[in-house]
This record gives C-alpha cells, structure tokens and sequence, in this order.
C-alpha cells in the first residue's frame, strides 16, 4: 500500500537541512514551519527504520530483510502451510464450515474482505509501477516470491490475533498484536517483554494510522485528482485545503457520527472498483495473449539476469521485495486486527482464511499491473508511479485514467476508514476505552486528513512510513516467540477434523 | 385434527399482522398448529466496516432479542384463540430460508403479508411473496 521514493526522500533530508537557511529570508508558510519541526525527528527514524546496507550496488534497506527473512522461516515452520492448506482456506471462505446457527455473526468472509480493503489500494496501482520502472520486469517475480512467503506470515498473525482477543461482556471483541503481545508472552512467562512490546507496537500503529494510513492517502488521491483535471492547471491546483476538508467531513461523519451508510457505500464500491480494474487488465492482457509468453519471459530473464536493471539480479529483486512488502502487510501486524473479530472457535480457521489476503493483493492484483504494463510497452516511457500504470491502461482504453482517479480516491478512502479503526485501536489499549478519548483521536484522525491533503509534508510521510515498518519490529518478535502456539493450534484442529467433531455441513 | 403446521411469515408490520389474523381463522378450521417465522435479512457475503465487525455480535444479541419482543402480541393472539403456536428467529435470505423451514417443519401451506409495494418496485427488486409463489415446495397464500 505504501510506496515510497527513496530519491525523494533523500531530496527531502537535503531541503530540510538548507530550509532554516531559506525560511530566514522570508516568512515562512506553514507548511515549511511544520516540516522544520519534524524533520530532524524523522529525519532520524527513518534513517534507522530504512537502514540500508549496499548490496549489489543498490541499498538495500534491513527492514525489507527483516520482513522476508520472517515470512521465509514462518513458511518453512509451518511447512509450506500457504500451498498445503490453500483448498482448506477457500472452502472455509465459502462458509462450507460455517454452523448455519451462526448466522447472522461475522463470517469469514466478511473479516477477510474488510481486511483486504485496508490492504488494496495504492501499493497495487503505483508501488507496482514504481517496482518494475525501477527493478524492471524482472522485479515482479521477486514480488510474487515475496508474496507467497508473506502468505505464511499473515496466516501466523492474524491466528493469534483471533487466539488471543478480548471478549467484552456485551459481546463485542478485539483483538491484535497489542493483545498477543502481553497476553501471549505472559502466558510464555514474559509479562514484561510483552507489555513492551504491545506498548512499542501500539505506539507505532498510531503513527502509521495517522501518516501512512492517513495523511499519505489524503496526499495521493489529491495528487491524483489534480492531474485528471489538468495538472498544474487545474482549477483544483492549489486548493488541497478545500478536498482535504471535504475527506475530512465525509471520514468524520462515517467514524465520528456513526453514520455507517456512507461506510456500507464505500465498501460496496470499492470491491466494484477491484473487480473493473482486475477485468480491464484482463481484458488488455487476454486481447494481447500472444505477447503474455514474451511478457512472462522477460519477467523470467529479469528475475536471473537483471538485464539492463540498476544492480542487476539484486536490484530487481529489492524492489520486487519492497513493494510486496510494503503492498500487502504481511509481518506488520495490522490485519490481525481486522480479522479478529471473526465469529469461530477455532483461531486457526481465520489464519487460513487469512492467508488468502497476500495472495490476492500481491499475487494476482499486483502481477497483473505489472503484465499490463509490460505488455502496453510503456516501461521505457520514463513515467513511474500511478502516472505508469495510467498510461499503460490508458493505451488500450483512453478513458482509464479517469476510472483510475475515482479508483484511487475510493481506495485512498477505504484505506483511511480501516487505518482510523486500527489506530482507535492502539489509542484505546494505550488509554483506555472510553467515549471521550475516543473522540479525541477521532477529531485528531480528521485534522490530519486536511493537513496531509494541502501540504507537501515529505518529512511527516517519511515519517509516518517509518511508523508503520516499525510495527513489524515488535510484532515479528512476538510471532517467533509464539509459533510454537499457532503450530499447537493448528494440530488440536487437524485432530478434530479427522476425528468428525468439526466437519462440513454443505 | 392435522399434524401439519402452518407456516406464516412474520415482521411485524401491519401486513404480517394481517396473515397472523388469517392464519389464525385457517388453523382453528383445520385444527393445526402454526409456526411463526420471523426471518432478518442477512447475507454472510455483505460487507461491514470494522466497527461494525467488532459491534457484530453484541448487535446480533440486540436483534435477537428485538424481534423476539416483536414476535410478542402475534403469539398472544394465536394463544388467545387455543391454537398451537410456535415461533422462530433466523438469519439468512427470507425466501430460500422461509422454503427450506416448509420442508423441515413439513407444513401444509405458507401463509404471508402483502405490503402493497408497487409492481414495478417488485419486479426490480424482488418482493418475498413472488419469491415464495415461484420456489415454495407448499401452496402459498398471500394475505393483502
């Protein structure tokens, strides 16, 4: 979901550093005052969260590592459990296990789409595109790779995350790393590492909540608007205020007011809106079949050969990591909390419905943007990012950009209403529930959608990107120490399969 | 005296009302039973925010316990006139469910409200007595 340009941000660290020099000349605006108060913050978390060490040529940042190294050992612990179990998993979706008197609960599938529309969106469209204009063709069989591994990681979390929620006496339920953080680890006799590390974690996801989550989507689908209408002539150039207030209103008025229509609306949208990208890019990819063989090709040789790609092998295949990472969110934390609220006994059923979420962001929506770019041949037009992907899809249907656009903004939207859930989340663990705190965050969550929608804030992005990859640190450590549990989990379910106290009823 | 129930359809409205009051007379004729099925419209493919994921099953107990309290007055009146009542409260698409509980409680016919909607609006978005005239497995009478 969240792309970032490396070369921007370092433009950034170096405009910050002269902009005291800059500002003193004249007054300066707003959005230059707060970028000089937080860039030298951020300017250190992000150094350290994208710590990067040359490889090859290209740096490669250690929080990438980090999250594929665990995604591969997660994979391998529990055997391959994304190829093995993904049948089980698409009939549990189905409801082929779901006890017809638990109608009327949360399903399955429902836990699994409102996860994934926190996850589709951005990173699909333009990290993609950012991936191979960078890696070259050849990265999107890194990001496939990355994906499939993310798989493992996502199916460990998200059973904990159902395995160790809170059941609240009127019924509702919540759940996420802050909880198996320090419920897990207690029970691992760790109480105080858990309590750090829940307290770490929910730390981060509010800053992830209110950047990345947020302030970053309001940025980007303003962007986008812009360019659809004109660019730097468009009658919206400038007025970023205005359609940040606007968001503000309609996300207020969804999480503040409760008026969960408009939510009902948008979540119906944007599936319609997944479903016209993923067929327009079948379509283009269909009507060119004959190029499909050459476009797989050259995503093979890429992928061995690094031909023609700054850093070869190894270059192609940190972007291809990168964006799978930072696309789909396996190893983060975050979905854990969508998907705790489930209703089901067995914890382990919402990790295999889970492991799903990787597959189809990254594994099918990605890959796809990626062929569709690699067949229209607009790679070596020098444009990256969403720009790319709209001209690729613009070459077969010149109207795309503007179904993009509205894609974009929907996505942006969707993506802001989950981010607002997860950081209300981390928020009311860290103060306590309770009407009034609840609003304060809420208020706060609206404010930074007009903030990041009219302001060119690069060192609050960095910022808040380095908030969300920080999340992986403390949830990472917490899935290693506690995979013995899933994998204990997962072998009282198997024996209750193969003994017919849990079967099919359809 | 017949041990085939018969089966009514119930929300609460004026129209349901009217189909307890009609079934009421058919079953003291016949001498049967009847069972009420109160049905909330509900798909596990429908899409929900994550408040409302959260909120889910506390709401759930809420509905439950709100439709049992509607189903109320029409279990007083069918008491009130010595007939074997029996009710239930389901989640799910009120036709297919409503078809499938003829077939499990076997009963002789269905019995169901009308609201009055407009044809064109039934025939766009579907209407529970078209729905059950075409796929019920029993005769279906539908009370205006």
């Amino acid at each position: 979901m969240f792309w970032k340009k490396t070369a921007a941000a370092s433009a950034v660290a170096v405009m910050s550093m002269l902009l005291p020099f800059a500002a003193t000349a004249q007054e300066a605006s707003l959005d230059e005052k707060i970028n000089q108060a937080i860039a030298p913050i951020s300017n250190v978390i992000a150094g350290f969260m994208f710590y990067s060490v040359p490889v090859g040529g290209t740096a490669f940042p250690l929080i990438v590592g980090w999250l594929v190294i665990a995604a591969t050992i997660l994979t391998l612990y529990f055997g391959f459990v994304q190829f093995r179990k993904f049948g089980h998993a698409i009939s549990l979706v189905k409801g082929d296990y779901s006890h017809p008197d638990d109608a009327g609960e949360v399903s399955h599938f429902q836990a699994l789409a409102t996860a994934l529309s926190g996850t589709v969106g951005l990173g699909n469209i333009a990290g993609v595109a950012v991936a191979v204009s960078i890696g070259g063709p050849g990265a999107t069989f890194w990001m496939i790779l990355a994906g499939l591994l993310g798989m493992a990681s996502k199916f460990t979390e998200c059973t904990l995350g159902v395995k160790y929620r809170n059941e609240y006496e009127d019924g509702r339920v919540s759940g996420g790393p802050m909880y198996y953080l320090s419920k897990g680890l207690a029970e691992k006799g760790k109480p105080g590492l858990g309590k750090v590390l829940a307290i770490v974690f929910s730390v981060c996801c509010i800053g992830g909540a209110v950047g990345g989550g947020n302030m970053f989507q309001a940025n980007q689908a303003f962007q986008q608007i812009v360019n659809v209408t004109g660019g730097d002539e468009s009658f919206l150039a400038g007025s970023g205020w205005l359609f940040g207030l606007v968001m503000a209103i309609v996300v207020g008025v969804v999480i503040i007011g409760g008026i969960q229509s408009i939510a009902k609306v948008t979540e119906k949208v944007v599936p319609f809106m997944a479903v016209i990208y993923v067929t327009a890019g079948l379509v283009i990819i269909i009507s060119n079949i004959s190029m499909v063989g050459d476009a797989f090709a050259q995503i093979f040789i890429g992928a061995f050969t690094g031909a023609g790609v700054a850093g070869g092998v190894v270059g192609a295949l940190i972007q291809g990591f990168k964006r799978a990472a930072f696309s789909n969110e396996a190893g983060i934390g975050s979905a854990a909390i969508a998907h705790a609220a489930v209703r089901t006994k067995e914890p382990v059923t919402e990790g295999y419905v889970a492991l799903l979420e990787p597959f189809i962001d990254t594994v099918v929506i990605c890959t796809m943007t990626a062929l569709v770019i690699t067949i229209s041949g607009e790679l070596n037009s020098g444009l990256t990012g969403v720009e790319l992907t709209s001209a690729a899809f613009a070459s077969a249907f010149t109207w795309f950009p503007l179904i993009l656009a509205l894609a974009v903004v929907l996505f942006a939207f969707s993506t802001m209403l989950s981010w607002s859930y997860y950081g209300l989340k981390s928020w009311t663990y860290l103060v306590g529930e309770g009407k009034g705190k609840e609003i304060v965050f809420k208020l706060f969550f609206c404010l930074c959608v007009i903030v990041g929608a009219s302001m060119s804030l690069g060192p609050v992005i960095d910022f808040s990107d380095s908030m969300i990859f920080a999340m992986a640190i403390p949830n990472i450590i917490g899935l290693y120490l506690l995979m013995p549990v899933v994998r204990g989990e997962v072998k009282q379910y198997w024996a209750k399969i193969e003994s017919g106290e849990i079967k099919k009823v359809k | 005296m017949t041990d085939q129930p018969i089966l009514v359809g119930y929300d609460g409205t004026d129209a349901a009302q009217r189909a307890v009051d009609y079934a009421g007379k058919r079953a003291s004729a016949e001498g049967c039973a009847i069972h009420l099925v109160y049905v909330l419209e509900w798909s596990p493919y429908s899409f929900l925010s994550p408040q409302e994921l959260e909120d889910r099953h506390k709401r759930r107990s809420e509905e439950l316990e709100r439709a049992e309290h509607t189903l109320k007055p029409a279990l007083d009146t069918l008491g009130k006139l010595k007939i074997p009542v029996t009710s239930e409260v389901r989640y799910g698409h009120s036709g297919e469910l409503i078809c499938a509980i003829a077939k499990e409680k076997n009963a002789s016919q269905i019995i169901v409200g009308r609201k009055g909607g407009s044809a064109l609006g039934a025939r766009l978005l579907g209407s529970l007595p078209l729905t059950l005239v075409q796929a019920s497995p029993v005769p279906v009478t539908v009370v205006p």
